[in-house]
């Protein structure tokens, strides 16, 4: 450790230091963005119905996450204060229409079926909650350290959800056919033994029960998490 | 083409923002403690979903679409601002959402005391840039369609925050278990009146379309909405 902190520029706070390394498995489990903070469930339930169109919209609310809170961060003395939601805004907007542009042109199927939420990522809360509550106030090293740990954080619920929703609900994942096929006149795997998909898991009110599930066993888990009412 | 009325009863109802859409989950989940914050909040949705539709969509039509700069000079005709248009869109709502609190403050204190302090949390709503994106989406014909669309939107997202508001009242007394209490049995209600409003998928809208929807039994209504769904999915 002693080694660490000679080469960095501040000695007190070496690049992966406890505290740093906290910023980023804190938001994974007893901070977790969607199930403890309850931001940016918008986009979160909407579009786990398949796991590819979780994985994308992780990896799009990731780039938006890290470079909005770097950005912020290295701007942060700049801003006056009346007008930062503005720039935050303004901030995220762009980074999303690099996103939107970027898989207009590379994924085109998936970006259809995400239709307007990758344009909503502009107002997820976990963007804009970050950005008031942690980037306006730090350097940028642990605004990327914090950014890094609440995108990992919305990922895994997602992808979680999505793994769920995918697997009951249509029967594969990641679109290869895990029970097998269903088509009538060519069923395969254990659909001949009259297994059926649960079409409930498709419609949208069960990616809440999900979720809400989801926080019921984390928080039996960890009893400090229990709310009051 | 659906009548005004079918889009402002679908906005509503069949679509709607909470249940089938999931806009605007974190005010929802933050404000629906009582049904008076409730109340101020989802009035204040109604109001600046109605405002700021009917100017995106004219900033849409008027500047943004493909062709749409033909009324200035028929030679920009080609030009496609369409990808200005989350920026042009996010940047008309906090503007907007910034005027209408400085005009309530200044004409109707009363208003502003209700809807007061929920406006500035309006300006990072999903529903209400989601209103925008989805008018775009769905490309409607006429100004009328899209107030329809904004308004029936907003009074859907009001219906839902004040029902969860109430049901968590009464919730209060109820002797959940306690992981699930707050956060986690909220949603789970949420999940079951989103199964409660699926129902409304199987209204009848407008003249056209009709034909295959008329023998619609039980389990037609239940194909129905799996048709809907998929047509949603791929």
């Amino acid at each position: 450790m002693s080694e660490d902190v000679k080469k960095t520029k501040e000695p007190s706070e070496p690049l992966f230091s406890k505290k740093n390394k906290k910023l980023v498995t804190d938001p994974l489990t007893d901070n977790n963005p969607i199930t403890i903070q309850v931001l940016g469930i918008c986009s979160a339930l909407a579009i786990t119905v398949q796991v590819e169109q979780g994985v994308v919209m992780s990896a799009a609310v990731l780039f938006v996450l890290i470079f909005g809170n770097v950005i912020i961060s290295l701007l942060r003395n700049l801003i006056p204060s009346r007008i930062r939601i503005i720039v935050q805004l303004v901030v995220v907007a762009s980074l999303v229409i690099i996103v939107d542009q970027l898989l207009a042109a590379f994924l085109p199927d998936v970006s259809e079926k995400l239709s307007v939420f990758v344009g909503l990522i502009i107002t997820n809360c976990i963007i804009m909650g970050r950005f008031e509550a942690f980037a306006m106030a730090n350097k940028p090293w642990p605004s990327f350290m914090d950014a890094l740990g609440n995108s990992f954080g919305y990922a895994w619920i997602l992808i979680l959800v999505s793994i769920i929703r995918e697997l009951f609900g249509s029967g594969s994942l990641y679109g290869f056919p895990i029970f097998g096929s269903a088509l009538p006149g060519e069923e395969w795997g254990i659909y001949t033994m009259g297994y059926m998909n649960n079409n409930m898991m498709i419609l949208p009110p069960m990616a809440l029960i999900i979720v809400g599930i989801i926080i019921w066993i984390q928080r039996s888990r960890n009893k400090a998490l229990i709310e009051e009412h | 083409m659906e009548s005004t009325l079918d889009i402002f009863v679908k906005a509503i109802f069949s679509e709607n923002m909470i249940f089938a859409y999931f806009l605007g989950m974190c005010s929802y989940l933050a404000v629906s403690k009582t049904v008076k914050t409730a109340v101020g909040l989802g009035a204040a949705v109604i109001f600046v979903l109605a405002v700021t539709v009917p100017v995106n969509y004219l900033l849409e039509n008027y500047l943004l679409k493909e062709g749409a700069l033909e009324w200035i000079n028929p030679e920009w005709a080609e030009i496609d601002l369409s990808f200005l248009s989350f920026i042009m869109f996010i940047a008309v709502v906090a503007s907007i959402v910034q005027l209408v609190e400085m005009l309530v403050e200044k004409f109707a204190p009363a208003l502003y005391g209700a809807l007061g302090i929920f406006l500035p949390l309006i300006a990072v709503n999903c529903s209400i840039l989601g209103g925008a994106l989805f008018m775009q989406e769905r490309q409607y014909s006429t100004i009328l369609d899209a107030t329809a669309f904004s308004i029936g939107s907003g009074i859907g997202w009001f219906i839902a925050i004040v029902a969860i508001a109430a049901i968590r009242e009464k919730v209060r007394y109820s002797n959940v278990p306690a992981p699930l209490r707050g956060l986690g049995i909220t949603f789970i209600l949420t999940g079951l009146m989103g199964i409660a409003f699926m129902a409304f998928m199987g209204i009848k809208y407008g003249k056209d379309g009709s034909k295959e929807e008329d023998d619609t039994t039980k389990t037609g209504q239940i194909e129905l909405v799996d048709k809907k769904l998929t047509a949603k999915i791929d």
